[in-house]
């Protein structure tokens, strides 16, 4: 009797969906509802380095093609290079309780407070590519061990049968772009006794000092077979110290940055540069959304989660740079 | 005129400058080479021309903050605008039209409104880096475009060498002698001595004060503005992010340290040659001996409290000595 009951409530199941879809009707989507609701209404603050660096021009597109159709608002705070007004900004941030801050960190050290203030407060905080000291709910971008030690190898191998003589044009110091990049180049550099380091220098991302720096360390060692520079913006100083030397093509030339065409491809074919490794802006971009998408659909809580989503890194060389999609153009 | 003793500040700071120089010649063997000068020369050649353009300010008794502005601005517009597919003529015509427009303003604020200098050109600055920043470029950097020929013989300004000598030191050398002629053979010169020892009594003189003072501005913002032409061509690209590095000091470092007292009326582009080196042989020298950046800037500060330590030693301040501005 049971068997029979239960056959008919499934028959009747059956004839009810059955008719939905016979009819060509849509059904409920079960979890929808719920993102929908997670998502639509949230601000998400965007606190880059400064707006005029192609890196940030290519994240906050990714954060608002991805973001803005769910009904999100990207909000942009500019510190134009300037680490006190970017503070400032931050605090002004936590006051204003926007639902999640991106943030792009000058150093290690500076922001990290206002980062546990911040997940104090409520708001999720989301580094991108340039960690602090202080984790937090997500960090997604590039992992500077592994950047430096991509360069590196690429040296290593160039330096192959050469003097060995290698100098290093770092960012400044205490920037995670330049701290841990270091960390990886040593690593290889350990494995390899005959390779020698014969300036280690921060040019403090700029070109001009970047290229004094250069000039004069290639006069002392006219030999040298390698450099690895932190920064493509600021390496263009490098290069040029490199080419006014006349020694393109017998210095080898490692930089990185985000992959934009003038920046990145346009110099690999130059010959400025013969590595450019590339964080690829665009593919960071979107995984910052989905990042973002994720953890306000989870419903997580700010403290509650720590994890990190690294980016690939694309190397660009002359074999690759002229290639279709190895580097992105920034749009007007 | 206390300056003028045995001792002067340019006398002590030559004597430094002597001393490091020799002590970096027998300590490092590839400092001396004929090579590593040139490439120090050229490493402070923008910061001599820039100083060149501040000692005349600071000569009539006035100083310009701005000068990084003028330095990234109007050249990154030159760039931007060939690079936008306008002709040569007109982007060449823009930018000197915006670097004169911003000298005069400078000048007007300086001399008719009476605004001290040192605010006017401090927040005029601000104004034109932030109206170049915001409205005329969309990133901090600018790319020097590789096409059109008439950009490569601009750009010969800052590349390349001429009887093996760099470019910059070339343009180096042609600012400061034009710049010693104006000091030394000119009327408007000693107009500028004038003004700078005595605004007051200059004006009783006779001397058009305030037209001087809009040249004067606008002299300086046409040589910063060529000093950022040279670097531009030398770099390959130009960023407008060297607006808020710490270059302003260094341009004010070399003058005071040279011997140019802030108070005006003395000094010459001598003072700005030795001050200019003595700054070069420091970061050479630290350069070839590894040391960092952040180091770098504490040795600055030292050979410059240094210096003025020695100045006050030498040279005590009293009633009789002491000029009313003395900073």
């Amino acid at each position: 009797m049971k068997t029979v009951i239960t056959t008919l409530a499934a028959a009747a199941a059956l004839l009810a969906s059955g008719s939905a879809f016979a009819q060509g009707k849509g059904l409920d989507e079960p979890i929808r509802g719920g993102y929908k609701k997670a998502l639509t209404g949230k601000t998400v603050a965007f606190l880059p380095g400064a707006m005029a660096m192609d890196l940030a021009q290519g994240w906050l597109k990714g954060l608002k093609t991805e973001l803005e159709p769910q009904g999100i608002k990207v909000v942009v705070r500019d510190p134009n290079f300037n680490t006190q007004a970017g503070a400032q900004a931050f605090t002004q941030l936590i006051a204003d309780k926007p639902d999640v801050i991106v943030v792009h960190n000058p150093d290690v050290s500076t922001y990290a407070k206002l980062i546990a203030q911040a997940e104090k407060a409520g708001i999720l905080i989301v580094q991108i590519n340039m960690a602090s000291v202080t984790q937090s709910t997500a960090y997604v971008g590039t992992d500077w061990v592994d950047m430096g030690e991509v360069q590196a190898e690429a040296v290593v191998k160039a330096c192959q049968g050469k003097s060995g003589k290698v100098a290093i044009v770092q960012g400044s110091f205490t920037a995670a772009a330049s701290a841990y990049t270091v960390k990886g180049i040593e690593n290889v550099f350990a494995k390899h006794p005959a390779i020698k380091i014969v300036s280690n220098q921060s040019a403090d991302w700029q070109a001009d000092k970047a290229k004094a720096i250069t000039q004069t360390v290639l006069k002392q060692h006219p030999d040298l077979c390698g450099i690895i520079g932190f920064w493509d913006a600021m390496d263009q100083g490098t290069a040029a110290a490199v080419k006014e030397a006349g020694l393109t093509g017998k210095v080898f030339v490692a930089t990185s940055g985000g992959g934009e065409t003038k920046a990145t491809c346009d110099m690999v074919k130059s010959g400025a540069y013969d590595l450019n490794v590339s964080y690829n802006v665009p593919n960071q971009g979107a995984n910052l959304a989905s990042t973002i998408k994720y953890l306000l659909s989870a419903g997580v809580k700010p403290g509650q989660l720590k994890g990190q989503m690294y980016t690939t890194l694309v190397p660009v060389t002359k074999a690759n740079a002229g290639a279709e999609g190895t580097c992105w153009t920034l749009g007007k | 005129m206390r300056s003028s003793g045995r001792w002067s500040q340019q006398v002590i700071v030559s004597a430094l400058f002597v001393l490091l120089f020799i002590g970096l010649a027998l300590a490092l063997p590839g400092f001396r080479q004929v090579d590593n000068l040139l490439t120090l020369i050229q490493n402070v050649s923008i910061l001599g021309i820039l100083g060149l353009g501040m000692a005349v300010i600071v000569i009539g008794r006035g100083v310009d903050l701005s000068m990084i502005a003028a330095l990234c601005i109007p050249p990154a517009l030159l760039l931007q605008l060939v690079q936008d597919g306008h002709g040569i003529a007109f982007a060449l015509m823009a930018a000197l039209a915006l670097t004169v427009a911003f000298g005069v303003l400078n000048g007007w604020l300086i001399a008719y409104a009476e605004v001290p200098a040192l605010f006017v050109t401090l927040a005029s600055g601000l104004f034109l880096a932030g109206l170049g920043q915001a409205f005329f470029f969309q990133l901090e950097t600018v790319q020097w475009p590789p096409g059109p020929a008439t950009l490569d013989v601009i750009a010969s300004v800052g590349r390349g060498r001429l009887l093996g000598v760099p470019a910059s030191v070339w343009m180096l050398g042609v600012t400061l002698l034009l710049m010693a002629a104006y000091l030394r053979w000119f009327t408007l010169g000693a107009y500028v001595y004038a003004m700078g020892d005595n605004p007051q009594g200059a004006r009783t003189a006779g001397i058009p004060t305030r037209p001087m003072l809009l040249l004067q501005y606008v002299s300086s913002a046409l040589i910063a503005a060529f000093a950022g032409l040279v670097l531009a061509a030398s770099l390959g690209s130009l960023s407008t992010r060297i607006f808020n590095s710490t270059l302003i000091y260094d341009v004010i470092l070399v003058v005071v340290l040279g011997g140019i007292g802030l108070s005006g009326g003395r000094g010459g582009v001598s003072n700005v040659l030795i001050g200019t080196l003595l700054i070069g042989t420091l970061l050479n020298g630290l350069t070839i001996l590894d040391v960092g950046y952040s180091v770098q800037n504490l040795v600055k500060g030292l050979v410059l409290l240094a210096a003025i330590v020695i100045d006050t030693f030498l040279n005590p301040r009293n009633e009789e000595t002491a000029q009313q501005g003395d900073i």
